[in-house]
């Protein structure tokens, strides 16, 4: 597995792709430093973009590799290696390659401006800690999709759709419900419904830990009951964790299955 | 000629009677040594001149015109037995005491000082500390409650006093005191005509300051700070606010200034920064806001329901999670002339006003104040997507809901 990592890790990091989405979060974090010298308002705004970027470049990138690379795979089968290791080998080299353009991106500018020396070093800490595991879960989905659909465009389209539904329509259900039912008591259902999506965890996550909780009023009260405390806060590590290896297992089922 | 005569005299002795007020003065090694000994030998309009010391005494009366006056801050001791000073008398001065230790009750509202039925009164310079409640103005007019530093330390609002209450109280100056650590600031109930200015309530428990059913007041260049909410005004009549400062009242419940039914009131000049609300208003009509700025609050204006002919002309809001939340689709309220920072109108004329109407409400704001459980979706991209198509094409919110003139620069 290690080759495999290491050669689709070197191939993606000497890409233009791997460039241009490190140069973009270098120069994301440059000028929203220069712009706006407070970190802890920076953390803010970055939250908005990560959240919503990083598992839309996660699922698009990592459907792309794999239908690129197909042959190189298809070689790779030829050889007398576990498919396992080929295929969790890539999902890595992608994985890790992107997450390291997102840890360099941003935390070279946010060095710079004295990251260390500030108190927003915790929050940018979370900060990271969830985009890197947003990159691995859609990185994941991303593969599994992509493993599914022999058809690139098929493949594509499902990918995206998995974003949009992730990052858009599952709020938007989840709004529905809770106007919907507003004469029930919701607090369980909303910690439950947050909990089960990794962008809407993500977010919570990083929202209860910055001053604006407190526009949260009495719900962002009962989420910090639950998630400001040292339980909530692994038990949400785990359910990214578990977002990150249930579809890695589903990844290593199928492709010890299929017939290439 | 008899008669003449004895008048005069009786003028002459009213005259010097009172101008050659003595002063009577108590020290721990004088004569006298208690200050309610003190009281009762002084004549009407003297002087009683506490000394430096401590002196434990409680339920001290204030029966006749008298200035109380301490000399480098002499401590009063209350030892938490109940009531320490109590004004009975018109035409009495406190100056200069440090009053501690007031006994805490359920059923009794022991005050430091206590003025009842009296008028033309001045409590000034005193420091109070430990107390239940601090300066209790009990049906008294025509005071003066000036420089006073009001040190409390409230843990909980049900057993915990207010620091300068007002009780069917008119025609009161409060100025350029201190409070902090007690349930309310300053609370007025049924108290017209007060003025309240330049002072600093902070950390209280509850309201920095609170108005009960109190009309024509005025209440200028205060600075209220870090209170559970800075001010409360309720069921009171044309009260005029200008030129305070509302700062740092943020927590899941805070209000930088709470109105409920007020009607007529003015709102002007007045900088509300960093409060989780600064300003929620219910049933409230024919307010004018004018020249304030709102600055990074959570809400800049969260409407609740029945406020009719409100205007806002003249202010600023800059980088408020929300500006402007509203929970009806009917809108009675004028929005003019106001600077927004989330403003993305042009201004092709040149004339400082963008031409482009502004909406000032998202529609987000108006589905978290009818759901308060889907606020967990702020800062979602999906809520970002149906503010953008609410902000095309209203739908839900008042249509008329709007800045015809927004201004492209902010007032300075």
């Amino acid at each position: 597995m290690g080759k495999v990592l290491k050669y689709s890790f070197y191939d993606l990091v000497r890409s233009r792709w791997s460039y241009i989405y490190l140069s973009f979060y270098l120069a994301l974090g440059f000028v929203l430093l220069f712009l706006n010298n407070d970190l802890s308002k920076g953390v803010i705004t970055l939250m908005n973009i990560i959240i919503v970027l990083v598992p839309l470049i996660g699922t698009i990138f990592g459907t792309m590799y794999y239908y690129n690379s197909k042959e190189f795979t298809e070689l790779l089968l030829a050889q007398p290696i576990k498919r396992s290791h080929i295929f969790l080998g890539q999902y890595f080299g992608v994985a890790g390659s992107l997450s390291m353009s997102l840890v360099l991106g941003l935390g070279i500018p946010f060095m710079m401006y004295g990251l260390l020396r500030s108190n927003a070093v915790f929050d940018f800490t979370l900060l990271l800690v969830v985009g890197i595991f947003l990159t691995l879960i859609f990185t994941a989905l991303a593969f599994n999709i992509a493993i599914n659909n022999d058809n690139k465009i098929k493949g594509f389209g499902y990918a995206v759709l998995l974003w949009l539904f992730m990052a858009v329509i599952y709020d938007g259900i989840f709004l529905l419900s809770l106007i919907l039912f507003e004469e029930y008591p919701l607090d369980t259902f909303s910690m439950v419904a947050t909990a089960l999506n990794p962008i809407d965890l993500s977010r919570t996550l990083i929202l209860l830990k910055l001053d604006i909780s407190a526009l949260l009023g009495y719900t962002g009260a009962v989420f910090k009951r639950f998630f400001g405390t040292q339980f909530g806060f692994w038990m949400s590590m785990l359910v990214l964790l578990l977002w990150t290896i249930l579809p890695l297992l589903r990844l290593r089922y199928t492709a010890d299955r299929k017939d290439f | 000629m008899v008669r003449v005569s004895s008048i005069l005299a009786c003028l002459l002795f009213l005259f010097f009677g009172e101008a050659i007020a003595e002063t009577v003065t108590i020290c721990p090694s004088c004569p006298i040594k208690s200050i309610k000994e003190g009281i009762s030998t002084a004549q009407a309009y003297d002087t009683v001149l506490v000394k430096k010391g401590t002196y434990y005494e409680h339920d001290i009366v204030v029966d006749k015109p008298l200035t109380l006056k301490g000399e480098n801050y002499p401590i009063i001791d209350g030892q938490k037995k109940g009531e320490i000073i109590k004004i009975t008398s018109d035409h009495v001065t406190i100056d200069g005491l440090f009053v501690i230790n007031v006994g805490v009750s359920y059923t009794t509202d022991f005050a430091a000082i206590r003025v009842i039925k009296s008028e033309h009164f001045t409590i000034q310079n005193v420091v109070l500390e430990k107390l239940f409640f601090g300066i209790y103005l009990e049906k008294s007019s025509h005071g003066k409650v000036y420089h006073n530093k009001i040190i409390g330390d409230a843990k909980d609002e049900y057993n915990s006093g207010n620091g300068i209450q007002l009780w069917y109280s008119h025609y009161v100056e409060v100025s350029h005191n201190h409070v902090q650590g007690t349930r309310d600031g300053i609370y007025l109930e049924f108290s017209d005509n007060i003025t309240i200015t330049k002072n600093t309530s902070t950390k209280n428990l509850r309201y920095g300051l609170h108005f009960m059913f109190s009309d024509n007041d005025v209440y200028t260049e205060n600075v209220f700070e870090g209170n559970g909410a800075g001010v409360a005004v309720m069921f009171s009549r044309n009260i005029d606010m200008f030129n305070n400062t509302f700062k740092k009242n943020w927590g899941p419940s805070a209000y930088g200034l709470l109105l409920k039914e007020i009607n007529d009131a003015k709102i002007r000049n007045n900088t509300f920064t960093e409060n989780t609300v600064a300003i929620s208003i219910e049933g409230s009509n024919r307010i004018t806001y004018k020249d304030n700025d709102f600055i990074k609050n959570g809400w800049a204006i969260r409407v609740i329901g029945a406020c009719y002919t409100n205007s806002f002309t003249g202010n600023n809001f800059m980088h408020n999670s929300f500006d402007v939340s509203y929970n009806s689709k009917l809108n009675d309220n004028e929005f003019r002339s106001n600077y927004w920072s989330n403003y993305s109108g042009y201004d092709l004329d040149k004339d400082g006003i963008g031409d482009v109407p502004y909406r000032p409400v998202k529609l987000f704001s108006y589905i978290a104040n009818r759901t308060p459980e889907t606020i967990i979706l702020l800062r979602s991209l999906f809520m970002d997507i149906i503010d953008f198509s609410e902000k095309v094409s209203p739908v839900f919110t008042p249509d008329n809901l709007k800045d015809a003139q927004p201004l492209m620069k902010k007032r300075l």
